[in-house]
């Protein structure tokens, strides 16, 4: 994870890791508005949809994503844009990253339901 | 019923080719349908362990737990179709000659079975927990028609089989005596396919660097997530838009295999050439 430094022990890291996480959700829910970047990204799942179905994210930057799923079906996030598969057990949750990306649009949906779970992420390049 | 099907279908697809090339990798292996059945064994339990600790898995390691236990028994079985490709060059000679000219089973091949059974084991308890979660989901909390979910998911599971059968068989059309060269070759692929794939879990996990993100793009022309793109991300290690780590890693582990493999052919030749 690019928040977390490197610290000698593994506890101390995970420790670290939690702290940041921690900090980085409260900046991203207190902060969003006046850097216009948003660290970590929560997405619900219910009745096989995805809130938000779509979102943005900053290019070049590795993003935070907490998939809730409020479902009492198992599900895999399945991306072939962001290369990714994660597999949320039912009332579950995960956890993982994505990009840097480049700017663009990339889609994902719900494997076990796609017919309804599909979403969209927007990379912007940053302004400045 | 035949979404459900599909998805199940989807899912073991790769752990039904994969079980295909072990088949006709041990061909002529004395006890090998004992192994490979219970490698598949151990795999349907280990799958209905990882599925019952998904949550769990899924918080290990910061969050990437997920990426970094896929990525971990894929190093795994690399090493063991590593290990089988050694053992082969040693035996593959007296392999043939048994199955030729004896009509016999080559024994003592215990090692390279337990090796075999291993990445059979791993194939399927990957795509497997996902099947299994995704039947339990279903079992446990219904959904509109249960019944012909369940019966869908089945019916998928037998379409794995099926193609495991398929390229098992597919592959014995080949004279025995190229036959090990063949499914040497296919051997490495996969093991190269399986690292380049480990590496890219590593680089999810945040533990390697990508090298670069995707060095080209060949999803207008295949893309890796239809079924004959899995098929062949699977049987080759295939990838529309393969990270630099991947590509790196797929090309040392496919060389270091083949350079393992031609040890085989610098032994003597055979008494009688095929040709």
């Amino acid at each position: 994870m690019a928040v977390c430094p490197f610290t000698p022990k593994p506890v101390a890291r995970k420790a670290l890791c939690l702290a940041a996480i921690v900090a980085l959700a409260g900046a991203a829910w207190s902060g969003s508005a006046s850097a216009g970047v948003t660290s970590a990204i929560t997405l619900t799942l219910k009745n096989h949809r995805f809130t938000p179905a779509a979102f943005t994210v900053p290019a070049g930057q590795k993003v935070s994503v907490i998939l809730i799923n409020q479902d009492p079906a198992t599900e895999e996030f399945d991306s072939h844009d962001l290369r990714l598969e994660e597999v949320v057990t039912p009332m579950g949750h995960v956890r993982f990253d994505i990009g840097p990306l480049t700017a663009g649009q990339y889609s994902f949906m719900g494997e076990f339901h796609a017919a309804t779970a599909q979403g969209k992420v927007t990379a912007v390049q940053a302004e400045r | 019923m035949l979404a459900a099907a599909l998805i199940v279908f989807r899912e073991v697809l790769e752990a039904g080719l994969i079980v295909g090339v072990v088949l006709a990798a041990t061909e002529g292996v004395a006890g090998r349908a004992r192994w490979v059945a219970g490698g598949i064994g151990a795999g349907v339990v280990g799958a209905g362990l990882v599925a019952l600790f998904a949550q769990q898995l899924s918080e290990a390691f910061q969050g990437s737990g997920q990426a970094v236990f896929n990525a971990a028994i894929l190093i795994a079985a690399v090493v063991m179709l590593t290990w089988h490709i050694l053992w082969m060059s040693r035996h593959a000679r007296e392999t043939v000659r048994h199955m030729k000219s004896l009509g016999q089973e080559l024994t003592a091949g215990e090692t390279t079975l337990l090796a075999m059974a291993t990445v059979v084991a791993i194939a399927v308890l990957r795509e497997g927990s996902e099947v299994v979660l995704f039947l339990y989901g279903i079992a446990a909390f219904g959904g509109t028609n249960p019944a012909a979910m369940l019966s869908g998911g089945l019916l998928g599971l037998a379409g794995g089989a099926a193609v495991s059968f398929a390229i098992y068989r597919g592959l014995l059309a080949i004279p025995t005596s190229k036959l090990f060269a063949v499914t040497n070759g296919l051997v490495a692929l996969l093991a190269a396919g399986m690292a380049g794939q480990a590496a890219v879990y590593l680089v999810q996990a945040n533990l390697i660097p990508s090298l670069g993100d995707q060095v080209w793009d060949t999803s207008w022309l295949l893309r890796d997530d239809g079924l004959l793109g899995r098929a062949l991300h699977a049987l080759v290690g295939y990838s529309d838009r393969p990270m630099g780590v991947q590509l790196a890693t797929w090309l040392v582990v496919l060389a270091s295999l083949m350079a393992f493999g031609r040890k085989m052919g610098t032994l003597r030749k055979p008494p009688r050439p095929a040709t």
